[in-house]
């Protein structure tokens, strides 16, 4: 639900990083903290437990800037992986204008990443979305590690309506930021 | 593509009508400051003294907070919260709901009273709600929804490739 708020001249974007617990969510967006300039970024806030896994969700405000005189503003969140945290994966979907899945490659993770995005699905259309019709992107992480599913099972398994994807190795910053870029594109075309 | 869901836009005369309504409630309450967020997190407006804090970031845990407060509601039979209270040794909070989809925060301290707030809140979300649902029903009966002009979508997409493209 972008909101464009025509008095204070700005565009509010939310886009949501999904996926399993551990497959590297809150490391996408800790890559793109550290790397933009702090004049373009907010504060990263983390709602986590003291094992820092994430509790409720991780937000970072992210600036373009003036568009056309609209001070244009991406708020990037997490949510927390884990299953037994659904109550709160979908109170972070309200109002969704795009979603990243980051997808853990790891073969033993395949069948976490597959329950991950049924609940992906369910969840979005409890609010009346279908991630085949919203800015939605794939993103298959851990791509270094030596046992990993091949990308072609991958996109079988999590992507057949055929996503716009990238391979990444989050910790790194392989393909953070050329996911940002897909999702808040088509987050964009989406206003037009 | 649809849009990711129902959006709405907020204009100029909305906001002075609603400047107009808060700042009149933080005189008559006297209060220190008041938000608007909506319920995804954004900020909408803010009236009275200028927040010292991130409130963007404010925001979307206020948001958060509500929510979350709202599923306990649902757990123990009820429909909602429609207002919650932090209390602070200085400074407290008082979160109201406004029309499903708006939340008035409320920052106030020792020169007020809880139960002031409480009574000047009620009206003041009423007026509130009027302006919310107008609002609203307006974004739904446009056929689209709001649009960004011819170009904007261009001078994005660069930006986006300038600050994102070499990280």
């Amino acid at each position: 639900m972008s909101m464009i708020n025509y008095a204070s001249r700005e565009i509010n974007c939310k886009i949501v990083y999904y996926g399993p617990g551990l497959c590297g969510k809150t490391t996408n967006l800790e890559y793109v903290y550290e790397k933009v300039s702090p004049n373009t970024r907010g504060k990263l806030i983390s709602l986590a437990t003291e094992t820092e896994r994430t509790l409720f969700f991780d937000f970072l405000p992210v600036d373009l800037g003036a568009i056309r005189g609209f001070k244009t503003r991406f708020h990037l969140y997490t949510v927390p992986g884990q299953v037994y945290y659904n109550a709160s994966r979908k109170l972070i979907l309200k109002g969704v204008d795009g979603v990243v899945f980051v997808g853990d490659s790891q073969v033993e993770r395949l069948d976490a990443n597959i329950e991950s995005m049924h609940n992906l699905y369910e969840n979005l259309a409890e609010y009346g979305l279908d991630p085949r019709e919203i800015p939605f992107v794939i993103q298959y992480n851990k791509r270094d590690l030596p046992n990993i599913s091949s990308l072609e099972e991958l996109q079988r398994e999590l992507n057949p309506h055929g996503a716009p994807h990238h391979e990444a190795v989050a910790m790194r910053g392989i393909g953070v930021f050329d996911t940002l870029k897909a999702v808040s594109k088509l987050v964009i075309k989406s206003l037009s | 593509m649809a849009a990711g869901a129902s959006s709405w836009s907020f204009e100029e005369r909305d906001f002075q009508r609603i400047d107009r309504i808060l700042q009149a409630f933080l005189f008559d309450a006297n209060a220190r400051c008041a938000l608007l967020v909506d319920r995804t997190g954004q900020l909408v407006t803010t009236a009275g003294e200028r927040p010292e804090f991130d409130s963007v970031a404010f925001s979307s845990l206020a948001a958060a907070d509500f929510s979350a407060n709202d599923q306990l509601a649902s757990m123990i039979g009820e429909t909602e919260f429609s207002s919650l209270f932090h209390q602070g040794e200085k400074e407290s909070m008082y979160l109201a709901d406004v029309a499903r989809r708006v939340i008035l925060v409320v920052l106030f301290d020792n020169r007020t009273t809880l139960g002031m707030i409480r009574i000047k809140v009620k009206g003041v979300v009423r007026e509130l709600a009027e302006i919310f649902n107008e609002l609203f029903s307006r974004s739904a009966a446009a056929p689209s929804g709001p649009r960004v002009e011819s170009g904007f979508v261009d001078e994005a997409e660069d930006e986006i490739d300038r600050l994102f493209g070499d990280l």
